[in-house]
């Protein structure tokens, strides 16, 4: 039975609620409504909230801006390729945790998390050398293997516990009427681990496209994705508000509503499954 | 049971991942040591190929005793620790009101979440100029509203600064973790303590925050981890000035601004060293749950 709960109760807290969520996500607000305003608009004193002169002149500036695309480009084929790669190698080793658990599974899956806690700074420098000495430095093919690194534990273990909540008798029972270890992950696993797959795939393309040390730092004019492109913005010249925000507004979106859909798989992924 | 022919596919399978991981660590690992022993300052001619002087534990001596090591440290912690109890306090008291019934709980869920999603140098940006801007910023804006003076926040209060653009960026990992743990508390004993009448603050005592205790913790490992290395917010807003170099800034200057590799190195060390520190904490709580 659910508590009883007056109305009076229900409202009060939804009022407070929704004035702190609001507040919350202000910032994020602000920017939107900013980049639909001109440039004098958006620094008015008094801050104007909604009475203004929408206009998307301030979209139009930024995607004029002939690098746009590029960086735009950068983002989607370094957080896509990664998480593409990384799925590819984590799925057949979650796979094998999960169905052929041996006695050492539990010590490499907390070591594989181990590696995830190595400070990027640490390491800045070595990595650095390599791109230079292997010809990569401000590649996307390089930031592609570092992030498809960087995550591949939290992909490894999201698609372990995934995968070990689907019955083993299911397998068994293919098993026993012959199935190949091939027809195995073809017929029957992949139906299933579909879903987990799926939510793994989305968390992990949000954390790379955010990225925002190794972007930096390895690349400069030809791989630099959005992280950096915004990043140009921090010594402006002249008014700029409305132009900043228009270009925020675009490298966040997709990932905000990439995040909403993906809340519940947030919660097991970076908790590497402690909470549920 | 598994027969010995799928154990050696196991092992197959597994292997691209454990291989590729091992050289992760491994390699860059031994080379950040290498590194620390030797003198390598490649702007002074030092170069791999020509070899490197080896200079023992210099660098490390260096860089504890170099004056800005201790303020870096300090920074550090002090960013952690704000950080962490802003955001457990917060994210506590936020999960217990969204678990309350109300309408358009959801919707409010959304707007509380979507901090986290932020690029951190677009977080970091419009905190620095559409609301930290000390003429054109929205706080500016509400100071003088308010009558007082605006505040030059970047500048004068820059350390409290970075902490509130942290702070909310991890706020929603917070809420959003708690959440999910009180809602799987169990609401039969939460009735079964509002029938004995035990009082609201004494059923937040005795229930709530025990149960909590695991997620709290969890929590505050894994923020104490990525708040460490924090990185691009204080690239994009102060750049390391007014007093806001951490220790991860100080190693990333070093490295790659002074190019003093060695230094650098040693750095790292200790960084990589103090990373560890709080890891096992949570490998150990990771690891009971795996058995579980």
């Amino acid at each position: 039975m659910a508590r009883a709960v007056t109305n009076q109760r229900k409202a009060m807290n939804t009022f407070f609620a929704w004035a702190l969520g609001l507040l919350i996500f202000f910032p994020i607000l602000w920017t939107i409504l900013t980049s639909f305003k001109t440039e004098a608009q958006a620094i008015s004193d008094p801050p104007i909230f909604f009475f203004f002169d929408w206009t998307l002149e301030n979209y139009k500036a930024v995607l004029e801006r002939s690098d746009y695309a590029k960086f735009l480009w950068n983002s989607i084929f370094i957080a896509g390729g990664s998480t593409l790669l990384g799925i590819i190698i984590a799925v057949p080793a979650a796979w094998s945790m999960a169905f052929v658990p041996s006695k050492r599974t539990k010590d490499i899956l907390l070591w594989m998390l181990s590696t995830k806690m190595l400070p990027a700074v640490g390491v800045l420098y070595p990595i650095y050398l390599i791109c230079i000495e292997l010809g990569v430095l401000d590649s996307r093919i390089a930031l592609v293997f570092i992030l498809m690194l960087i995550n591949l534990p939290i992909i490894v273990w999201m698609l372990y516990t995934y995968f070990k909540e689907i019955p083993v008798d299911i397998l068994e029972a293919a098993r026993m009427d012959g199935a190949s270890l091939r027809d195995e992950i073809i017929h029957v696993l992949t139906p299933m681990a579909i879903p987990g797959i799926a939510s793994t795939v989305l968390l992990n393309v949000i954390l790379a496209w955010n990225e925002a040390f190794w972007t930096l730092n390895l690349t400069a004019a030809d791989a630099a994705p959005l992280t950096a492109f915004i990043a140009s913005y921090s010594s402006p010249e002249g008014l700029f508000f409305a132009k900043l925000s228009a270009a925020s507004t675009m490298a966040i979106a997709p990932i905000l509503i990439m995040g909403w859909f993906s809340q519940k798989q947030l919660v097991r992924g970076l908790t590497f499954g402690a909470v549920k | 049971m598994a027969t010995q022919h799928s154990r050696s596919a196991a092992c197959m399978m597994m292997a691209p991942a454990v291989v590729l991981l091992l050289g992760w660590m491994l390699v860059p690992l031994i080379m950040t040591l290498f590194f620390s022993f030797k003198k390598y300052l490649p702007l002074r001619g030092d170069s791999l190929s020509d070899g490197l002087e080896w200079v023992g534990f210099l660098n490390y001596e260096r860089f504890i005793s170099s004056g800005s090591f201790w303020p870096s440290v300090q920074t550090t912690l002090i960013i952690v620790l704000s950080v962490l109890i802003i955001t457990v306090t917060l994210g506590v008291l936020l999960a217990l009101l969204l678990d309350q019934p109300m309408w358009g709980q959801g919707v409010v869920r959304i707007l509380v979440i979507a901090p986290f999603f932020v690029m951190p140098t677009v977080s970091a940006l419009v905190w620095k100029n559409m609301f930290m801007d000390p003429i054109n910023g929205i706080l500016a804006h509400l100071w003088k509203f308010f009558g007082a003076e605006p505040v030059l926040w970047l500048s004068e209060a820059s350390l409290p600064s970075i902490i509130i653009i942290v702070s909310w960026q991890w706020l929603p990992f917070a809420t959003l973790i708690l959440l999910t743990a009180i809602q799987s508390l169990d609401s039969e004993q939460l009735e079964a303590s509002e029938i004995d009448g035990a009082p609201k603050l004494k059923r937040f005592w005795h229930i709530i925050l025990p149960h909590l205790s695991r997620s709290i913790t969890i929590v505050i490992l894994i923020q104490t981890i990525f708040v460490l290395a924090v990185f691009a917010e204080i690239f994009v807003t102060t750049g390391g000035a007014f007093g806001t170099k951490t220790l991860t800034y100080l190693i990333f200057q070093r490295v790659l601004d002074s190019q003093n590799i060695g230094l650098g190195s040693a750095g790292g060390v200790y960084a990589i060293i103090l990373a560890n520190i709080v890891a096992i904490f949570l490998m150990r709580i990771v690891g009971k749950n795996l058995d579980a």
